[in-house]
């Protein structure tokens, strides 16, 4: 059975990789899963400098998901490089690297310094994280900013490019037709849904930044929602995302019309999950009869082509 | 490395109508696991509480042989997750997920020190492990331990049958002093001074308390922090701590993986 997916120029070895935010560098990682078995890990957001983040608490548990604002704390893109880049090479990861940036500049530059590197195969860039002012959310809630960030940055770089898109819009397919339009080679999304929790007896909000990015099984539903959306109207593959929690979820997430998926806060709960999620869609092709998993994306039966399938 | 495991319920001893004593077959996370080292707890199978919560490793259990055959968690009723703990069935099977983080720095006798051990609350569920690797070191170690009512103060047998000497105050007054656990610990450490090296796990109000007066009596302070955690692994960020930094900065540790065990010195308390 074929797992292998294909995102532009980039050929994973199957469409499960982990999320940006939610796997550290990978290095963290390294001793509880084989980083080469996932088909790609997206490191934690960079800027060109080093950031300390918000103050604790970052997080707080809401039903069947989590809220959190972390505020992109990293160690900037020089000490990626150096520190964390030869591990993940010598481990043989797909590595794609989350960049940020609080002017076009800055995403152009990170991207530079990334391109020259050994061992980035994409980058995704980071135009809507919910919880930093400064953090290209202003870029990612503009139709023009969106496409800015990413023909700037399509300019500076041969590496695949993949903004991140935020669901905190209207109408998030014409903002992946404006990454398409930039430039892009895929779009990543959902980044999280800006949410906020109350502490009712001392009535402060939970978490220190206020208000944060919800994410976990709750959204699952909005995220395949707007997949699909995205799916009808961009021809650049997706890469889809939002509390996917086992197998079951990742295949819905194809379906809808994503060419691969990414797994983040499940990965808090079950770090073992990357080989149970391989082996649920081995499962899946083995029963369905399908010999190569790409054959499944977008194949979502709107138009109740089969209603046999519907009435037993 | 990290090891998960879907383990029984051996026993569930209450110990209050808010504490109780879980012991869990987890043999090869209890065998691996050196003192202060945490592990990563979900009590449910389903999404709601998602996340799973931290708990000190608080005795390794073993058969007569030495061989480790589980561990206890001592585990304090306040949210969704510990409800559940509280309420577990000797046969239910709870995720365990560890050994985690970075442990105590055990001393050794030969220094002619001695062990202050500083609990507060369910923070004495950090320092069983470690009494016992003080013991076998021939360190003189004493516990401080403070709880607002005298039920509160639990396994007192455990150290007493090592050899730990105890030090109890309740903020009731209900047993040993009556106030905070740092009263008997200053007049301990104004004696003892560099000679002492002390080891805190509590409140946070207390362990900075603990770390502020070790540094005016010039001794060695470790603290164990018990930060909102998502993963435990380092990949959430969540668990932060903001340290010194050079040139009067700061930086943001994560207490899962540059921790749970910290210099008291080193920690900016608020």
């Amino acid at each position: 059975m074929d797992l292998s997916v294909t995102i532009g120029s980039l050929h994973l070895k199957n469409p499960v990789i982990a999320a940006s935010g939610c796997f550290g560098y990978g290095v963290e990682y390294a001793g509880v899963v084989d980083l080469s078995s996932l088909g790609g890990i997206v490191v934690k957001g960079l800027f060109l400098e080093e950031r300390e983040g918000h103050p604790a608490p970052r997080i707080v548990e809401t039903p069947a998901g989590m809220l959190n604002a972390i505020g992109l704390q990293g160690i900037g893109v020089r000490r990626f490089v150096d520190e964390k880049l030869p591990e993940l090479r010598a481990r043989n990861a797909t590595v794609i690297v989350n960049v940020c940036g609080t002017t076009i500049d800055e995403y152009v530059e990170v991207s530079r310094i990334l391109s020259d590197a050994d061992g980035v195969a994409a980058i995704e860039l980071n135009i809507s994280c919910p919880n930093i002012k400064e953090g290209g959310i202003q870029f990612g809630c503009s139709l023009s900013g969106t496409f800015d960030v990413v023909s700037s940055v399509r300019k500076a770089t041969r590496l695949p490019i993949f903004p991140k898109l935020t669901p905190n819009v209207t109408d998030v397919a014409s903002f992946a037709r404006a990454a398409e339009e930039g430039g892009a080679d895929a779009v990543s999304l959902v980044n999280t849904f800006l949410a906020m929790v109350i502490d009712i007896e001392t009535r402060r909000p939970k978490i220190s930044n206020i208000v944060g990015g919800l994410s976990g099984p709750a959204i699952r539903p909005i995220a395949v929602r707007m997949v699909y959306e995205c799916r009808q109207v961009v021809k650049i593959p997706i890469l889809g995302m939002g509390g996917i929690v086992d197998a079951r979820d990742a295949l819905e997430f194809m379906i809808a019309g994503a060419s691969a998926v990414q797994v983040g806060t499940a990965n808090f709960v079950d770090p073992f999950i990357w080989p149970k999620l391989l082996d649920g869609m081995r499962d899946y092709l083995q029963r369905h009869s399908l010999a190569r998993i790409s054959d499944l994306i977008g194949t979502v039966d709107v138009e109740s082509k089969h209603k046999e399938w519907i009435s037993s | 490395m990290a090891l998960d495991v879907a383990a029984e319920v051996l026993a569930n001893l209450p110990l209050s109508a808010d504490f109780n004593r879980l012991s869990l077959a987890a043999p090869a996370i209890a065998a691996a696991t050196a003192p202060g080292q945490f592990v990563m707890v979900k009590a449910n199978t389903s999404h709601d509480p998602l996340l799973r919560r931290p708990f000190s490793v608080f005795e390794v259990l073993r058969s007569g042989d030495g061989t480790a055959t589980g561990l206890t968690i001592l585990n304090k009723r306040i949210g969704a997750t510990t409800r559940l703990l509280y309420d577990a069935k000797p046969g239910q099977r709870i995720a365990c997920l560890g050994p985690l983080g970075l442990p105590w720095p055990v001393i050794d006798a030969g220094t002619k020190r001695e062990a202050c051990l500083v609990a507060g609350g369910v923070g004495l569920a950090a320092f069983a492990i470690l009494a016992e690797a003080l013991v076998a070191r021939r360190v003189k170690t004493t516990l401080f331990y403070g709880a607002r009512t005298g039920a509160e103060l639990f396994s007192l047998d455990f150290f007493r049958e090592r050899g730990v000497s105890l030090v109890l105050t309740t903020e009731d007054g209900s047993a040993g002093e009556h106030g905070r656990v740092t009263a008997p610990l200053e007049r301990h450490l104004a004696e003892r001074r560099s000679a002492a090296a002390v080891y805190a796990c509590g409140p946070e109000a207390m362990m900075a308390a603990v770390a502020r007066m070790a540094m005016r009596f010039a001794c060695v302070c470790h603290v164990a922090l018990e930060r909102v955690m998502g993963c435990g692994l380092g990949g959430c960020y969540s668990c932060v701590v903001p340290v010194r930094g050079e040139a009067g900065g700061f930086h943001h540790l994560r207490s899962c993986i540059a921790g749970p065990v910290m210099s008291g010195a080193q920690i900016l308390w608020e």
